[in-house]
């Protein structure tokens, strides 16, 4: 099968530096409750990894555990060649539903300064140069306009550039981006999508994706972090587009169709039953 | 203007205002309008209104145990509200958990300020006092002590400022940034808590509201940038409270009812201006104090 253009970059493996994430031999629980076990796997840097799975697979739980906010109940975790760290300066996360959480009490260029200077305590001014990399990551995003603007303002795709901006203001070197499609229209998804490519060529950076529905993620795909049977795996994106192992993955039949611009996957034609996954109900899509 | 009689304008206000007690209210007033000013923009973006409001019911068996063992009331206060605020900060992170536990440790503080004002006999006025603030009866050691807590609650919020801004508005971020959220978290609600200790006694457990949450509020209405909702809200809630003893002086009626309406004018009034073209997400007073309306308190 074509693989996306994405894959025909170099990735940060070529160029001799660690690799984004190993898991070796790890079990994550949560209340003594074994959310998924048996993680070995590389994803090399400079990778963009659509990371999918049913919900409560433990998706979310991985990003917790990559930010160092859960220990593992067993094996080792390498990310970007140490151990998980909270507080990593090289990591930028945008939270699940992150910005319907966010308030009306602060503005765009407040909310991305505090990811430079918000872990510090004491009194201190934000300097002449940290409020430039704040214009310089709202800038990058398209959002420049929207600084002054307070985040309840805006409209979903504008949050969202927000939050992106938010997470690269401090050259991270792998983006963490918990669904940040849900809740966009194709428009606003397309251009999040096309933003996340440009970010990765631009700044070689590692980007992990959680998404329930890969199709509009495709176009930049390189990798897949899948959650199956309680176990994550890892593969090129090419060999994960199947139709028995996504129909496995989601639990319900799924069709993968070829098209010009590269592969779609859609559900089968039999009925809905139970909470599909969100492509149930868009079985065609114009790329 | 008429005017009912009983509320006819002092002539001697002006010598009222000059009087020591009032000199002890202006200062005791405007330290807890800058504290509560200063608190207010937190306690709105972490939706902790109903815990600012159950700190104050808290306090209230503090306050009536105080008079039971015949010890100050304001240690009364203070110890149970900084141990009700400890309480509430360890108890969940999770708004729904926390007003739950919040909504049961206010029933619990309720009933015993209640048993604690009836085997103290506590007078009516004694209780009124508690529920309703009294700052003309402000002593010089109240005052010692305001400025002490005052002094603490603006030194350490300078000092936290920015993590605590970046943990209320954007927790899961500020988490993964390495921010201690959970005990920023904490430590806010012992200053939340030293704060109420000291406005219960301005405008009472009952009108709280008024200076920890409205100037916060209407100054979040006007503007969303920090310094600026800072220096709005502690003008809002010291032009309140000195406006409030103003006309306590021209008019004899207690100061509360003043302080509480000026603040919530305001807010009105800003509402109105401000009213249009903004969709409100953050949710500051959702519960509407239900619980006090069908008692009638003790007046």
């Amino acid at each position: 099968m074509t693989a996306p253009a994405a894959d025909s970059l170099t990735t940060g493996a070529a160029a001799g530096r660690p690799p984004a994430l190993v898991l070796d031999g790890v079990a994550v629980a949560r209340a003594g409750h074994t959310v998924w076990s048996q993680g070995d796997l590389t994803v090399p840097s400079g990778s963009v990894v659509g990371v999918i799975g049913p919900n409560g697979a433990g998706k979310t739980t991985l990003f917790q555990v990559v930010l160092g906010l859960l220990p593992v109940a067993a094996g080792r975790v390498e990310v970007l060649g140490a151990p998980p760290r909270r507080g990593d300066r090289r990591i930028g996360y945008v939270p699940q539903n992150y910005t319907a959480a966010l308030g009306d009490a602060v503005r765009c260029r407040d909310l991305v300064g505090l990811a430079l200077t918000g872990a510090r305590f004491g009194l201190r001014r934000m300097t002449r140069e940290q409020h430039a990399r704040v214009d310089a990551a709202l800038r990058r995003v398209g959002a420049a306009e929207l600084g002054d603007r307070r985040m309840s303002e805006l409209s979903g795709g504008q949050q969202q550039r927000v939050a992106i901006a938010q997470a690269i203001v401090d050259d991270a070197e792998l983006l963490l981006l918990d669904e940040p499609l849900a809740n966009l229209d194709l428009r606003n998804q397309h251009e999040v999508v096309a933003l996340l490519g440009e970010l990765r060529r631009e700044r070689d950076v590692t980007i992990m994706v959680v998404a329930h529905d890969l199709n509009p993620l495709l176009p930049v795909l390189t990798d897949a972090l899948y959650l199956l049977d309680g176990h994550p795996h890892h593969d090129p994106i090419g060999e994960v587009v199947q139709e028995d192992l996504l129909t496995h993955l989601y639990g319900t039949p799924v069709r993968v169709v070829r098209t010009a611009q590269g592969d779609l996957f859609t559900r089968g034609a039999l009925p809905a039953r139970g909470t599909p996954s969100p492509t149930a109900d868009r079985p065609e899509r114009a790329s | 203007m008429t005017r009912p009689a009983a509320i006819a304008v002092q002539p001697d206000w002006l010598e009222i205002l000059q009087a020591p007690f009032m000199r002890n209210a202006f200062l005791g007033g405007s330290l807890v309008a800058l504290a509560a000013g200063l608190l207010g923009f937190f306690v709105v973006t972490r939706q902790n209104a109903f815990a600012a409001h159950a700190l104050a019911h808290i306090g209230f068996p503090g306050a009536t145990g105080a008079l039971l063992l015949g010890l100050p009331v304001t240690l009364g206060l203070a110890v149970f509200c900084v141990g009700g605020g400890l309480l509430i900060g360890l108890s969940g992170a999770r708004v729904a958990d926390r007003e739950i536990t919040t909504g049961t440790v206010l029933a619990a503080a309720t009933g015993l300020g209640v048993l604690f004002a009836s085997l103290a006999g506590a007078t009516a006025g004694a209780t009124t006092s508690v529920l309703f603030g009294n700052l003309l009866a402000i002593s010089s050691g109240q005052l010692r002590l305001f400025a002490v807590f005052t002094a603490l609650v603006v030194l350490v919020l300078a000092w936290i400022a920015r993590p605590l801004a970046f943990a209320s508005v954007d927790p899961a971020v500020a988490e993964a940034r390495g921010v201690p959220v959970r005990a920023l978290g904490v430590g806010f609600v012992v200053l939340l808590a030293l704060t109420i200790t000291m406005a219960v006694q301005v405008v009472g457990t009952l009108l709280l509201f008024a200076l920890v949450v409205t100037p916060a509020a209407t100054a979040l209405r006007l503007t969303a940038r920090p310094g600026r909702v800072a220096a709005i809200a502690v003008t809002l809630a010291l032009a309140s409270v000195w406006l409030g003893l103003v006309l306590s002086a021209v008019l004899p009626l207690p100061p509360s009812a003043f302080v509480v309406g000026i603040a919530v004018l305001a807010w009105a009034v800003v509402l109105l201006v401000t009213g249009r073209g903004r969709r409100r997400r953050w949710r500051a007073t959702p519960f509407v104090d239900a619980h006090h309306v069908p008692r009638a308190t003790a007046t």
